[in-house]
């Protein structure tokens, strides 16, 4: 049993995944009928809200893009065997990066701001992580504790930050004014309209694809460069990393640079691309969505693409939901997510030695029968 | 007098803000101490809260209210237990999903059952927990400064609050003065040393999981049927991870989580008391400073600044037996 369980490659990445995740979803249906609705109809109304129409769609992937971002941040530090479990900080921040940017550089034209602005989200949301990164490779104090603590002091700071400095004059909501315009990230629908395709009004922009080439870069630094190699190699045994000439305090610290930078692509989604100016708690928790995807996409680039557009459905098809079942609420979306991360991570080996002791009894089958007709032939 | 009347009413409700810290602090530290890390405090305070307001509620009566809370969160720490011991999952993982359901779960269910907004209705006389008089309150009131202490500091709080004050020398007591609490300690330093004298590291563990549980369910009960009157979604409202915090603060022992999370209540208590108010020379201070004093003070001690904080030696990872 000390052994980890050995299961063929198929099994390992397609089934045990997908068994873990029909799980999380099966219980998730048996709460719907706790709460005396019909899961097959809720999933219907969640499937034709998220992909039956242009608008649904184009939520979908809003909400997809910002997944992708923070998905990214924790399978990213995942690598390096860290448990970056601060994304919602990091972005929350990062969402400051933007707004003293974008309130402040107006006189520039838009192939700058934009470039600016994004910049400005990632170093912002890579500072945040900076501390936590650094404790933690050099004061040995769990990641895990101080990311969880710099949350909170992120929400106490921007809560300041917006109620008493960046406030716009004369408004009670907690919020800073409209950016200047040269930092919007043009919306598709503004392209496609522009280009003759009808399409109403959403707010995927084009980040998506700012989202879907960055987890192309995340791969090719994970797999194909020398600090990905390093990364994966501390992550897998930090003590054999000093013996290859690597220092995991160093790796510990850029993975987790790297990591918080990541999450800036939340802000520059959801602040550049659609709401224009910072509000209180606008991250919304899409920080810790970055977990659950991360894990369902095994944090693999590829993976957490789809994952990200399979929660971006969620999202959206939750919403849609909540408007025609009153009773099924947005929290269900939360109840999904929580359970993909209990049976998808926490529980991932639930099915493992089961389904290694079904394989194991139908290869050995496979082989009784092999020795015998080579027996026969003999 | 005035300001004497005033210190002894913040400290006051000082103490009931530390109640839930106290209560999910001395969870954490069975559950830590045994070589289980959980950051799922916050998922069990919410889970007992909404278990025993709508207990509570459907019964009318708050012990009622008190056994559902503290039932749902021994399953929830049953759960991460089965995880983290028997699976060898990720305990940081099976933390974070326990938390997401729980608030997901009690705002839907909530919804569901009572049809508020996933609010349960407000719980009224035997309903909830009801402040205590201690005896001869109104003999000693007549003298001054000391009848005031024992009036509002001492006595007029509920029965869960007393309570909770008695599982801090319990605590202690147990872990330090027993064979089991000895036991206990050493699976969450060196599991291996207390498997090869023949305890089973497995039933420990499970045992300080189902402690975790019943003092997290504690928390939780306090906080809707005792601090208020009923569940409102989101009402831990970051408590579980503030009572990690003080957890940390007080290197993983009884006493001293005692005085953190003391401390963190009246930092609270403070930030309440503090807003508008302008102090000579500062000014005001911001609420947002106060509040994030704990987690500030928590980072500062990680820093190594003020002593070092080292968690128990085997928590956060799993025991394999033959190896």
């Amino acid at each position: 049993m000390s052994v980890p369980v050995a299961l063929p490659k198929w099994a390992d990445v397609a089934l045990i995944p997908f068994l873990n995740i029909s799980l999380a979803f099966i219980v998730s249906g048996l709460v719907v009928l706790a709460i005396g609705e019909n899961p097959i109809t809720a999933t219907r109304l969640m499937i034709s809200g998220s992909l039956g129409s242009l608008n649904g769609l184009g939520y979908t992937l809003y909400y997809a893009t910002s997944f992708i971002f923070t998905g990214l941040a924790v399978a990213v530090a995942f690598k390096a065997g860290l448990f970056n479990i601060g994304g919602e900080g990091q972005a929350y921040f990062a969402g400051l990066g933007v707004a003293l940017v974008g309130l402040n550089l107006g006189f520039l034209p838009s192939f700058i701001m934009i470039p600016l602005c994004c910049l400005a989200a990632v170093l912002f949301g890579a500072a945040w992580a900076a501390i936590p990164a650094y404790l933690q490779a050099k004061r040995g104090s769990h990641i895990v504790i101080t990311t969880i603590m710099f949350n909170s002091l992120a929400s106490a700071l921007m809560g300041y930050l917006l109620v008493n400095v960046l406030r716009k004059t004369g408004s009670m909501d907690p919020a800073t004014q409209m950016f200047n315009p040269a930092s919007y990230i043009p919306r598709l629908s503004e392209i496609l309209n522009y280009l003759g395709v009808q399409m109403a009004e959403t707010p995927v922009n084009l980040s998506l694809f700012l989202a879907l080439f960055t987890a192309w870069l995340v791969w090719v630094l994970i797999w194909r460069t020398r600090l990905g190699y390093e990364i994966r190699t501390v992550g897998a045994n930090p003590h054999a990393a000093v013996y290859g000439g690597i220092s995991p305090a160093r790796i510990t610290i850029l993975t987790m640079l790297l990591s918080g930078a990541l999450t800036g692509g939340l802000a520059i989604n959801a602040l550049m691309g659609d709401a224009h100016r910072v509000q209180l708690e606008f991250t919304a928790g899409f920080g810790f969505v970055g977990i659950a995807v991360a894990l369902m996409g095994r944090a693999h680039p590829l993976g957490i693409v789809l994952a990200s557009i399979l929660f971006g459905m969620l999202y959206q098809g939750g919403a849609e939901l909540a408007f025609d079942q009153p009773k099924i609420t947005r929290d269900m979306i939360l109840v999904i997510q929580g359970l993909v991360v209990l049976f998808g991570g926490a529980l991932e080996g639930l099915f493992r030695a089961p389904l290694a002791r079904f394989l194991a009894r139908f290869s050995a089958r496979d082989g009784a029968k092999n020795s015998a007709t080579s027996k026969g032939s003999a | 007098m005035e300001t004497f009347e005033s210190g002894v009413f913040i400290l006051s409700s000082g103490i009931r803000l530390a109640i839930p810290l106290l209560c999910a602090c001395l969870a954490g530290l069975w559950s830590e101490r045994s070589g289980i890390v959980d950051i799922g405090l916050e998922g069990k305070m919410l889970g007992a809260a909404f278990a025993a307001a709508a207990a509570a509620t459907y019964t009318g009566s708050a012990w009622a209210g008190f056994a559902a809370g503290v039932l749902i969160s021994v399953l929830i720490s049953l759960i991460h237990g089965y995880s983290a011991i028997d699976q060898r999952g990720n305990q940081i993982v099976s933390g974070t999903a326990i938390n997401m359901t729980a608030v997901g779960l009690t705002a839907l269910l909530g919804n569901a059952w009572f049809g508020q907004g996933g609010r349960t209705p407000a719980l009224k006389g035997a309903e909830r927990f009801n402040p205590i008089e201690l005896p001869f309150v109104a003999t000693l009131d007549q003298v001054p400064f000391i009848g005031s202490i024992y009036h509002h500091l001492i006595s007029g709080y509920e029965s869960i609050t007393y309570m909770a004050f008695a599982c801090v020398p319990l605590t202690w007591w147990v872990l330090y003065k027993t064979r089991f609490g000895l036991r206990l300690r050493a699976v969450g330093e060196n599991p291996a040393a207390v498997d090869t004298a023949g305890i089973s590291v497995r039933a420990l563990r499970y045992q300080a999981v189902i402690i975790c549980g019943v003092l997290g369910g504690l928390s939780g009960v306090y906080l809707s049927v005792a601090q208020a009157a009923g569940f409102i979604p989101g009402m831990s409202a970051g408590k579980g991870f503030i009572a990690l915090a003080a957890l940390v603060f007080a290197k993983w022992r009884p006493w001293p989580a005692l005085w953190t999370c003391l401390l963190f209540g009246f930092l609270d208590a403070l930030a309440i008391r503090m807003q508008g108010v302008k102090v000579p020379g500062i000014g005001e201070i911001p609420v947002q400073a106060i509040q994030a004093l704990p987690y500030l003070l928590t980072v500062i001690l990680l820093a190594g600044f003020i002593g070092s904080a080292i968690p128990p030696k085997a928590s956060g990872t799993p025991y394999v037996k033959e190896r």
